[in-house]
């Protein structure tokens, strides 16, 4: 059964993503089970559990790139396959070839074929838009650069600027954050909080426990099964973060913690916790 | 030598058989080219020599069926029965937790099997003409005739035509097929046509060069244009040109001296120029790399930190060793 800590107000037409006992499995290896949860529109949340824990597979089952066993997954109050076409996605940078013969312009203007439809190529509209989404993410100079002379990061904001040409109400990105620096990463987060100004919806696979308090205000914290939803201040306890991660994460940084029971530990201590994907007994997956 | 490659190009245009044999070459280098391509960049490179040795029953039960060598039954049957093959494949890799070079493997060998215990039980059983079925084993171009080339030319245009529409999506797919799906493209639908497309450059391929060497055609024009070009639409227009020329090159090798065989000539032009481009290619190749390298290493200087300039000194020496 999931125990989720705050009340989910359901087949709301204000949430940008609502999915109901969501089950999704590898043959017989359950990665999400009976899932329950919905995400306001204009919130930036942060999907966040040990490795594993299915973050993954969330993302993509609500992008229909995985079989659902069981639940539904409603996009702005539908379940239509059709919803799909309005959502942004930024998959995993490591997902493709990145020798594949073609340039960071071209891959940007990928992001207007669904506008585009079928047969019609993009013209010189498309590829001006493509420009304007490079500006944005601070890569107009490498327009004309092959793919795999780009950086980690450089790759990255790629994908994020094809998403942006995209020009959706919702963005779903699996994990922007993998593998930048830290100036890239606060450039990115930079065009996240954009978004969200402009009344658009968020969410991101992220890591890095430090950091998400600073970036998000909607959390869904996943461990096969939903430990938690709901704001990010309420949701992101100590409690909530042990149930997902195992026991033996016992010490958080005070500051990152919401709640009243995080006032444990030692500043930086998250890194020697030994944080790993270790599903224990009462919190990991399995059938229930 | 001059009169040599005169004579070369008024056989090209006047000589029957060459004419044919060239034109066919042609048309294989340049659908095979395409397709090549695309199953390169998709990493299935295999892919083809899997569908034509998976081919080889298929033009036996379909000569087992009309009790005729008319071509383009022969070529159907191929074309079903590569299908099917690259089909089984294709799934059981989905649905398996088998690699794709294992199941290449199986299935190019079982059906490549099937195929020559049907080869030897249709020779065995039948008369003289029959015994012709082999020639798909290395391919027969020398005997290609007009209403080959014609055919050729019917399932090539199409492929082409295919090709022309579905670039946009086809190159989306074979980059990033999660984020295809995400659009709303049926990425199923387009695998299946694209490996179906390939199939039809298989069917060409199986009379001009066979079973056996018809991978070369499939992975050699792709790789050698892939050293020329960063672009996906030059590198397809390179990878038919290099197809199409190693088809006509390999057909008028193969004349000159009637006792060389046309489609391994080809596939040993296509081979010569995949080597070129292997070593010279400017962007890619091994020697101007070398080269860069080797220029680089002598002008090395240190590269500044962000709001550093270089010092003055290091840059006037040349950098340092």
């Amino acid at each position: 059964m999931t125990r989720s800590t705050s009340a989910q107000p359901f087949r709301d037409a204000s949430a940008a993503i609502s999915v109901h006992h969501l089950t999704v499995a590898y043959r017989e290896h359950p990665v999400l089970w009976d899932v329950h949860a919905s995400i306001p529109t204009g919130t930036l949340t942060a999907i966040i559990g040990p490795n594993g824990a299915g973050k993954s597979t969330f993302l993509k089952a609500i992008m229909g790139l995985v079989p659902i066993a069981a639940g539904t997954v409603e996009i702005f109050g539908h379940t239509s396959p059709k919803q799909r076409r309005l959502v942004g996605y930024v998959p995993q940078r490591g997902s493709v070839d990145w020798t594949f013969p073609t340039n960071a312009l071209d891959v940007v203007t990928m992001g207007t074929y669904g506008q585009l439809g079928w047969v019609r190529r993009p013209g010189k509209a498309e590829r001006e838009r493509a420009m304007h989404a490079l500006e944005q993410v601070g890569m107009a100079d490498f327009a004309n650069r092959q793919i795999s002379q780009l950086s980690g990061g450089q790759q990255q904001r790629v994908f994020l600027a094809r998403a942006l040409v995209q020009d959706q109400q919702l963005y779903v990105m699996d994990e922007p954050f993998a593998g930048v620096d830290a100036a890239t990463e606060k450039s990115i987060v930079g065009i996240l909080q954009h978004l969200r100004a402009a009344g658009k919806t968020v969410i991101v696979v992220h890591h890095d426990l430090e950091s998400a308090p600073d970036y998000f205000d909607w959390l869904v914290l996943l461990n096969v099964r939903l430990i938690a939803s709901g704001p990010f201040s309420e949701t992101f306890t100590l409690e909530n973060l042990q149930r997902a991660y195992g026991g033996t994460m016992s010490m958080l940084r005070p500051r990152s913690l919401g709640g009243t029971n995080g006032r444990l530990g030692e500043p930086h201590a998250l890194e020697t916790a030994g944080i790993v994907a270790v599903p224990t007994g009462s919190g990991g997956g399995g059938r229930s | 030598m001059i009169d040599a490659i005169t004579s070369t190009f008024h056989d090209l245009i006047f000589d029957y058989t060459l004419r044919n044999v060239a034109l066919g070459s042609a048309l294989l280098g340049i659908v095979s080219g395409l397709l090549g391509s695309f199953a390169l960049l998709r990493r299935q490179g295999l892919l083809g020599d899997t569908l034509s040795h998976a081919a080889l029953p298929g033009i036996c039960i379909a000569f087992l069926l009309t009790g005729s060598r008319t071509l383009l039954p022969l070529l159907i049957g191929a074309g079903i029965a590569g299908w099917i093959g690259t089909m089984l494949l294709l799934n059981t890799i989905r649905e398996t937790k088998l690699s794709e070079d294992t199941m290449l493997g199986v299935v190019l060998s079982t059906f490549y099997g099937l195929g020559i215990v049907l080869l030897t039980y249709i020779q065995r059983n039948g008369d003289a003409s029959q015994a012709g079925l082999d020639k798909f084993l290395f391919g027969q171009a020398a005997a290609l005739v007009r209403s080959n080339v014609q055919t050729f030319a019917l399932l090539g245009g199409a492929a082409l035509l295919v090709i022309l529409l579905f670039y946009k999506e086809f190159k989306l797919l074979s980059f990033d097929p999660d984020f295809a799906a995400a659009i709303g493209l049926p990425t199923r639908g387009l695998n299946v046509l694209l490996t179906s497309l390939l199939v039809v450059a298989v069917m060409i391929g199986l009379q001009t060069v066979g079973v056996v060497l018809m991978a070369a055609m499939v992975i050699g024009p792709g790789a050698a244009a892939r050293q020329w070009t960063d672009r996906l639409s030059v590198m397809l227009a390179l990878s038919a040109l290099i197809g199409a020329a190693a088809g006509v090159t390999g057909a008028v090798l193969s004349v000159q001296d009637s006792a060389l065989p046309t489609g391994p000539m080809i596939v040993l032009s296509l081979t010569a120029m995949v080597l070129v481009s292997i070593v010279l290619a400017p962007r890619h190749g091994l020697l101007p790399d070398r080269w860069r390298q080797w220029r680089h290493r002598r002008g090395l200087v240190p590269p500044p930190l962000p709001g550093e300039t270089i010092p003055a000194e290091i840059t006037a020496k040349g950098g340092r060793a």
